[in-house]
């Protein structure tokens, strides 16, 4: 597989969210606004290309019965060095994100990656792949945040597009559901054209 | 009083799955059954009450006296991690019946955030149940807990129940399976908005 197609296949063929469905939490309840979805997606890409690096590097002495709680105990240390790193640098991202911030130790995708591809290859063909895959993932949180922001709101990453109140209930819980399932529909039937 | 107020409100008005999103892989992954769905959520209910207990005492007792607050992520992950692991083998023992009926689901509920996030919540944030806002103390901490593993299993039970009822329907192709299942969870957790302000 080429280097490039390491990278681009996060967006398509394997994106995590509208081909894999995983990682369904945070997709679901950081995305009231496309701001908020594309920082949610990018924490998730830094976490996800720094474990699958030391991971691929260590994952020759880990012992086989061992392997998922010290792959996991790897991704929480970079969720631990990301929480700090916002708390210092973006304190206000933080705070909107909140629980779902170190909840990315229980990122399927984080722990998947791990499982499927950085334990038998290389440090940097894991690096790419972690890439790929984080930018996947933002750009499907980005996708579903400015179609809520939108639809809930009237605007794109906080500029007014539309005059007047939005429908509130896109930026509440079911609005969330509706989205994504709308998304799903149409990323089936006109991209992967499989339906 | 206070127990009644954390036990409504975290079962129907900030219902753990279909407001506060989190535990949603088990939800959209184990709910075609009902029974494999009643069975997921005795497990989470299980793992939930007694991994916060453990926590709880971890956080006020180990990490917060050392001064070393900031390990919470990973020392609650790997309690979290042995205890689904001692869980595991205390049930094989005690109650093969049950291990065998749970098998599969018991070292799912690792990576299940609602667990985590749980064990996180209780810890950091304030709530302001009867009067002014304060952290939970250890009993309001497993009364929350318990209370919101009901929710899941209120909301995941119910979710089952559709999801069967709906198998039986015809439903356009590019909707089959997970589209379908979201729209009818939009459904519920519209129907569970009704509960917001009763707390």
């Amino acid at each position: 597989m080429s280097k490039l197609s390491l990278v681009t296949k996060g967006f398509v063929k394997d994106n995590p969210t509208f081909a894999l469905m995983l990682g369904m939490c945070p997709t679901l309840a950081t995305t009231t606004s496309a701001v908020n979805g594309m920082s949610m997606g990018l924490a998730t890409a830094f976490v996800l290309i720094l474990s699958n690096m030391a991971i691929s590097a260590i994952a020759r002495f880990v012992p086989d019965k061992v392997r998922i709680p010290s792959y996991i105990v790897v991704i929480a240390t970079f969720v631990t060095v990301l929480q700090l790193l916002m708390q210092a640098y973006v304190p206000a991202v933080y705070d909107t994100l909140g629980l779902f911030i170190p909840l990315i130790v229980v990122n399927c995708i984080v722990l998947g990656r791990a499982e499927a591809f950085a334990n038998k290859n290389s440090v940097l063909d894991s690096a790419l792949d972690g890439l790929g895959i984080g930018l996947g993932f933002t750009l499907s949180l980005t996708v579903i945040g400015i179609v809520r922001e939108l639809l809930g709101a009237g605007s794109i990453f906080g500029y007014k597009l539309i005059a007047g109140d939005g429908i509130l209930v896109f930026v509440l819980a079911p609005g969330a559901f509706l989205v994504l399932a709308y998304l799903l529909v149409i990323f089936r039937k006109y991209i992967l054209k499989n339906e | 009083m206070e127990y009644i107020i954390i036990l409504i409100s975290a079962v129907f008005v900030n219902n753990i799955l279909l407001s506060q999103f989190l535990g949603i892989c088990p939800f959209l992954g184990v709910s075609n059954k009902l029974s494999t769905a009643a069975g997921m959520s005795a497990a989470v209910c299980f793992v939930i009450t007694l991994s916060t207990l453990v926590t709880y005492l971890l956080q006020h007792y180990v990490l917060d006296p050392l001064g070393v607050g900031f390990l919470q992520t990973i020392a609650f992950i790997l309690v979290i991690a042995a205890l689904v692991q001692m869980v595991e083998i205390i049930l094989k023992k005690l109650s093969p019946a049950l291990y065998s009926a749970l098998g599969i689901f018991l070292p799912l509920i690792t990576t299940n955030c609602a667990v985590l996030g749980v064990a996180l919540t209780v810890v950091t944030k304030e709530f302001t149940f009867g009067g002014e806002a304060h952290m939970l103390n250890l009993g309001e901490s497993v009364m929350y807990a318990f209370a919101t593993s009901l929710g899941f299993g209120l909301a995941m039970v119910m979710f089952a129940g559709l999801r069967e009822t709906l198998a039986l329907n015809d439903v356009p192709k590019a909707f089959k399976g997970v589209p379908v299942a979201l729209l009818t969870a939009s459904i519920l957790a519209m129907a569970f908005m009704g509960f917001s302000g009763l707390v």
